[in-house]
């Protein structure tokens, strides 16, 4: 019977590499064809990879936890559907050796043959069998020489293995860029690029020093990816922020009107978000410019609105995304949001849901903040922050009364638009979210 | 200079070698009236007599015994044993004594002699006459091993084993003996044993071989470099034992990667001591593990046409073997 191998896949136009999350099926294990096969970790999501073949597992080339390129052989799979899997031709056998062959004849050279395909998959799965983050001692020796994190590095030997071609090219092209700084160092922000200078803030620029008593930590890769993410929009975006105050009295008592009957009969918590997402959806709408992404010089103004929610996990930070959010009532996005951060915490998210945000909503209120000055989720120009809703004294006409209160701030693209526009939208925002009151519908 | 064969090149290095010592002799199995049976030794006998060119009985612990016997003497014989399969006969005589005669003496005595024996497949020579011993002896100390891959190397290296010394064995590929051509100078000249030498520099991966194996390794390689892009080191170690360490290492630490040929069988062969040489001094300079290419591990060379072919190493196999390793 065949045998097949699958590999990592490409998950996404940027994806380059995936981690292996958790092996859903166990060498002797059969497997049917689209039958979720593995769990993979990319950036931020975890999706089900299924099988390309019915058979039997016969090996798992990669470890849960380990992070390897894309194309990178996974597993071996022994298939058993002979119809579609025709095994391989055997080689042409070899020619029968000439009858009057004496001793001291020439050498013979056998007729060279391109390689068959059954030897070609053979090739794949031995390179697979090396375990992935395992380094050739002389990669090891050349990476400690240079002060080199080899997961830096794009392997092009066999499996994605690094090979020291890799390595020494890395280091070559890390001191020509180097080189390629110093001279321009009175001028730096013309003489490199964005680009050049975003992979070299992604490198470290040394190995790290430990003092007696400090802790190591090597990120994970979800801790690489929202490193990667926050330096580059930081490093890119020019941010600008601004923040108003808002009354929401009348959205507190509200809730506390219908959060108990909202659960009973909805089976989700009534929170604060859905109103809000609701009025910056409805505030978005009158101010286009800030559902939009600065990409090559260009301004993109993106017509579906999809509301990224930022839901903090334990040891990271996910965004899933409320596609087509304005379609939506108050009662559909508390049911989207349940969904989605349940999800989220679960580690359940499909690729879908943490892409195609046009802008990103966070509760920062949950944890107690009063002022946040968030960072931009790339390539989206704005990202809306609810802060904690608290009882203060405010001015309301010529006396004094006890309100709930609450800052909303945003950083904002300041190469999409200026302060005035984004005044005028927070001023909306503030209105919607003040106008709610007992009449407002849920659904 | 003059294209000789190989076969060619290792006659006239005995002529040339019993023309300028006097205490050289040949001696074997029909060495002498019938000029052996591939030829090496023919017309010796009319130069040099039946005293010294002596045809012996098929009797190899006697061929071996009488040349530590006459060493002992004070002459140099060089023995040859009409096939390596048979060489086993004397097993004694060469490991028990030959090999442990300057150690047993502590020095006061040494034993010049050297054994020459066509060894090697692809003949259609089957089980008898096509076996590979070097791995058998080259455990044992005492010992050296020469197995030249060219006409020149031949006749150089078989010069140096009859001026040594101490023992040497000296294994003749037969396949080799009229099928490969080289130049070879009419003079004097001698390739000291126990060094390597580099067939084809290459800067990605080190191929170290011996033997027939050579000329696979050397055409498999420009078949890589042609259409892979790859450029193999192919490294003839011509004497296998001793070890020419020093050129292997400062292969290996330069390309990272090696493969290791011979038409021994795999385990326990020559590349099983390289391969450890390698692991033991080079370790960090190995970017890839260490590939051999041997034939498996079957009692003897198949007569079957088809199966000696599957069991002979081949430029194809050369080939992907080498290919894989620079891919890796």
């Amino acid at each position: 019977m065949p045998r097949k191998t699958i590999t990592m896949p490409q998950l996404g136009e940027s994806v380059v590499e995936g981690t292996v999350g958790k092996w859903l099926k166990a060498p002797g294990d059969r497997v049917e064809r689209f039958e979720p096969l593995v769990e993979v970790i990319t950036d931020k999501v975890n999706t089900e990879i299924p099988s390309e073949y019915s058979g039997i597992v016969v090996e798992l080339l990669v470890a849960e936890g380990e992070t390897v390129a894309v194309g990178t052989p996974l597993a071996v799979i022994e298939t058993v559907d002979a119809g579609a899997e025709e095994a391989p031709a055997l080689p042409p056998s070899h020619a029968p050796a000439p009858a009057a062959e004496a001793f001291g004849s020439a050498i013979a050279t056998e007729p060279s043959r391109a390689a068959t395909a059954a030897e070609l998959a053979r090739a794949a799965v031995a390179a697979g069998e090396l375990p992935r983050g395992v380094y050739s001692p002389l990669v090891r020796r050349l990476a400690q020489e240079y002060g080199v994190d080899l997961r830096q590095i794009r392997g092009t030997g066999a499996g994605g293995r690094v090979t020291k071609a890799d390595v020494l090219a890395y280091v070559a092209r890390r001191e020509a860029e180097a080189a390629e700084a110093r001279p321009s160092a009175p001028e730096p922000a013309t003489a490199v690029s964005p680009v050049a200078r975003l992979e070299r803030a992604g490198a470290p620029a040394a190995e790290p020093v430990l003092e007696p008593g400090d802790q190591l930590i090597v990120p994970d890769a979800m801790r690489s990816a929202i490193a990667r993410h926050m330096s580059a929009s930081k490093q890119t975006v020019p941010h600008a922020w601004t923040m108003t105050e808002v009354d929401v009295t009348q959205l507190v008592a509200l809730r506390q009107a219908k959060k108990d009957a909202f659960q009973a009969a909805e089976g989700v918590s009534l929170t604060y978000l859905p109103f809000f997402i609701k009025a910056v959806v409805d505030s978005l709408k009158q101010f286009p410019l800030l559902n939009a992404t600065w990409q090559g010089e260009r301004i993109i103004v993106k017509k579906r609105i999809n509301v990224g929610v930022a839901v903090g996990l334990e040891d990271g930070l996910i965004v899933p995304v409320i596609h087509d959010a304005d379609r939506l009532s108050i009662a559909g996005l508390a049911h989207a949001l349940a969904d989605l951060t349940t999800r989220a915490r679960a580690g359940r998210l499909r690729l879908e849901d943490v892409q195609g945000g046009t802008i990103t909503v966070n509760n920062t209120g949950a944890f107690g903040s009063v002022a946040s000055y968030p960072i931009i989720h790339q390539p989206q120009a704005a990202i809306i922050t609810m802060e904690a809703i608290r009882r203060a004294p405010v001015v309301v006409g010529d006396a004094i009364g006890i309100r709930s209160v609450m800052n909303v701030c945003i950083s904002f693209d300041h190469r999409v638009t200026d302060g005035l526009y984004v005044g005028r939208f927070l001023q909306s925002l503030k209105e919607r979210l003040e106008s709610y009151g007992p009449d407002t519908p849920l659904y | 200079m003059v294209v000789k064969t190989f076969l060619e090149a290792i006659h006239d290095a005995l002529a040339e070698e019993m023309r300028r010592d006097e205490r050289v002799f040949v001696l074997g199995q029909d060495v002498g009236v019938r000029g052996g049976v591939f030829r090496v030794t023919d017309g010796l006998i009319d130069e040099f007599g039946p005293m010294r060119v002596l045809d012996t009985p098929l009797t190899e612990s006697l061929i071996v015994g009488a040349a530590i016997g006459a060493a002992a003497y004070g002459l140099r014989p060089v023995a040859e044993i009409q096939f390596a399969d048979f060489i086993h006969p004397a097993m004694d005589q060469i490991i028990n004594e030959a090999a442990k005669i300057r150690y047993r003496s502590n020095g006061a005595w040494s034993c010049p002699i050297v054994i020459r024996a066509p060894f090697g497949g692809g003949v259609h020579g089957a089980l008898y006459h096509s076996q590979s011993v070097e791995g058998l002896f080259h455990h044992v100390p005492g010992l050296k091993i020469v197995i030249p891959s060219t006409p020149y190397d031949a006749k150089g290296l078989l010069k140096a084993a009859i001026r040594d010394d101490d023992p040497v064995l000296f294994f003749e590929h037969k396949k080799m003996y009229r099928s490969i051509r080289g130049e070879v100078p009419d003079g004097d000249y001698v390739i000291a044993l126990g060094k390597a030498d580099v067939k084809r520099p290459g800067k990605d991966l080190t191929v170290i071989t011996y033997g027939l194996n050579v000329h696979l390794c050397l055409e498999a390689a420009e078949r890589l470099a042609k259409e892979d892009g790859f450029e193999a080191e192919v490294i003839d170690l011509r004497t296998v034992a001793p070890l020419d360490r020093e050129t292997i290492l400062e292969s290996v630490k330069k390309t990272g990667r090696v493969m290791i040929s011979h038409e021994d069988t795999k385990t326990g062969g020559i590349g099983a001591e390289v391969s450890a040489v390698i692991a033991e001094e080079a370790l960090f300079y190995l970017d890839a593990p260490i590939k051999r290419v041997a034939p498996p591990d079957v009692p003897a060379m198949p007569y079957n046409g088809v199966l000696e072919k599957a069991f002979m190493p081949s430029v194809e196999q050369q080939y992907e073997a080498m290919r894989e390793l620079a891919r890796f």
